[in-house]
């Protein structure tokens, strides 16, 4: 084993840039491990930690680009950086040829387009508060995708806002509706009555995708940060897009997609709720469904849209476990279940955190405990699920929305002795998502699924996908291709993970289903 | 800021954007048709932070 790494002197690059190219040499034979970071202190730390540290990168600083490789043989690592070398080359050598005018700057920019009036900001954490203060001092609304943003850094923008009564999405701020535009990662949805906010990204995507469904559409979707409800923040920027949304024409009723809030909060979060005058849902995990104050709250995003699409159609809504029970029941007469489906324990691979979390929340009054994060290939212990976009699974590799192989990879590590009975998925579509994530994701299954057979085990798959069929992707031919591979797509995440708790608990499907029946 | 004020908050005419970071996003703000312009951004004063919180400080004192 050789490790090898190399540094492109002032080569800015960004990070998704970065990652396809890390991602396309790493699936060179030979290959273990191979990441391309500017050289930032954080990333020192992360290639360090990786054991890809040299000390030919000792010096890269911010504006250098360093590529790593660890192979099986240094001809293997050195062909390996040459082609990374070679790809980003080609890259800048592309840009430089078929752009038109690119600014370095906000102020020309500005210059360029006087009109603009949004900034959307995705820099390394480090410099996002600079360039967001910039934009937000020349009276520009700013939407912060960049995380690695310090707490007292988000209160001084989001201060700086509130001042010049702008919006300040973020940092950490993933998906955001303005009217019928979509920022960051988004679905083609149609523009509509329901106004968002949204303190979790691909919770406004879910969200957003079950109500286009539900034939609704947005006004607005405005995303806050995942920490705008913190103590620290206090929530300012949730509360002034309440205000805005309930003065809003266009708006009909308001969605709160919340994170779990400070409790001194969530008093003033009531208290903001209750005073809009318009039909007011809130979505926080883990909140009992109930009405208070003529607000209703609510602990999945499938009840927080269909909740709100019957609110506005004024009909009675009343959450069930399964949208349509009997199609439930004949998936399971005609699907594997209990005591074949190996040890019987479930798996989650997650792409979305927000999706990962509501799963868990969904499968423990079910099936008891679930482990969160860890080994996905351990055969000991139980039910796990596993965010694959946190920092622990993507150190050198594209977040699993971006490239679907970073999933797949974990999908063939798989065996049948790791002892997994049913594997819960989730697929994120739109804008900003893989192009086509259901086809490598459907070949690895079915060659899990083979190796399943010869081993004479069962495996099940279930999976939900949030996206429309409007967006790039198209929500039908994805569902085709996982259902061609003998996955069972149910409608939306928390389905999908009630039915997986069915599958290894047979007996609570005539609780559940009676239930509903 | 008065409630009346904050009625205006979300702009409710086109976006009219700029793209500082991932140029994929500028990429996918193009093709649904909306206006935008991308940065070609480098880390401010080399990448070094120490550097940045002056500068950081002199804006500050400016504005």
């Amino acid at each position: 084993m050789t490790v090898r790494a190399t540094v492109l002197r002032s080569f800015y690059q960004d990070s998704v840039v970065l990652m396809r190219v890390a991602g396309q040499v790493n699936k060179r034979p030979g290959v273990h491990k191979a990441a391309a970071f500017m050289g930032t202190a954080s990333n020192h730390a992360l290639l360090a930690q990786a054991a890809l540290a040299t000390t030919e990168i000792e010096t890269a600083t911010a504006e250098d680009l360093i590529l790593a490789v660890e192979a099986d043989r240094e001809e293997i690592a050195e062909a390996a950086l040459a082609e990374a070398r070679e790809l980003l080359l080609e890259r800048r050598k592309t840009v430089d040829e078929t752009s038109e005018h690119r600014p370095h700057t906000l102020e020309s920019a500005l210059r360029h387009q006087p009109n603009a009036n949004l900034v959307t900001i995705s820099v390394p954490g480090a410099f996002a508060k600079f360039e967001a203060m910039r934009a937000l001092r020349r009276d520009l609304h700013v939407f912060i995708f960049s995380d690695n943003v310090s707490l007292e850094d988000e209160v001084e923008l989001k201060r700086e806002a509130a001042r010049r009564n702008l919006l300040c999405m973020g940092p950490d701020c993933g998906t955001a509706y303005i009217g019928g535009t979509g920022l960051g990662f988004f679905n083609a949805v149609p523009k509509g009555r329901v106004g968002c906010v949204a303190a979790s990204g691909t919770g406004l995507q879910a969200v957003a995708s079950r109500l286009a469904m539900l034939g609704e559409g947005l006004s607005h979707g405005i995303g806050v940060g995942s920490r705008d409800l913190s103590a620290e923040v206090g929530g300012d920027m949730t509360f002034r897009v309440i205000d805005a949304l309930a003065a809003d024409s266009a708006t009909e009723a308001i969605v709160v997609i919340s994170k779990p809030p400070d409790p001194e909060v969530a008093v003033r979060l009531e208290q903001a709720v209750s005073e809009v005058g318009k039909p007011v849902v809130v979505c926080s995990f883990g909140e009992t469904i109930g009405t208070r104050d003529g607000v209703l709250w609510v602990g999945g995003l499938d009840e927080a849209a269909e909740a709100t699409a019957a609110l506005l159609r004024g009909v009675p809504w009343t959450p069930q476990p399964f949208g349509d029970p009997d199609a439930v029941r004949r998936r399971l007469m005609a699907g594997a279940a209990g005591d074949r489906l190996g040890d019987g324990r479930i798996l989650g691979l997650y792409t979305g955190g927000t999706l990962a979390q509501e799963a868990v929340l969904a499968l423990r009054p079910l099936i008891g405990p679930v482990e969160i994060g860890g080994d996905p290939a351990d055969p000991e212990g139980g039910h796990r699920i596993v965010d694959l976009g946190d920092d622990a699974y993507t150190l050198g590799r594209p977040h699993p929305m971006i490239d679907p192989e970073t999933r797949t990879a974990v999908v063939d590590g798989l065996t049948p002795s790791t002892k997994v009975g049913v594997l819960l998925l989730d697929l994120v579509l739109g804008r900003g998502a893989a192009e086509d994530p259901a086809a490598p994701l459907a070949e690895s299954i079915s060659a899990l699924r083979q190796r399943y057979a010869a081993a004479g085990k069962d495996l099940a798959v279930v999976a939900s996908v949030v996206g429309t069929e409007s967006d790039p992707q198209s929500l039908p031919d994805q569902i085709a291709r996982l259902t061609a591979a003998g996955v069972q797509v149910l409608p939306t995440n928390a389905e999908a993970a009630r039915f997986a708790a069915l599958l290894v608990k047979p007996n609570l499907a005539d609780r559940i289903l009676e239930v509903q029946a | 800021m008065s409630r009346d004020q904050r009625r205006h908050l979300v702009p409710s005419g086109p976006l009219s954007v700029i793209n500082i970071g991932l140029e994929v996003f500028a990429e996918d703000l193009s093709a649904e048709g909306v206006e935008v312009i991308h940065v070609d951004w480098r880390p401010p004063t080399g990448g070094d932070p120490r550097l940045i919180a002056i500068l950081a400080a002199l804006e500050d004192l400016d504005d």
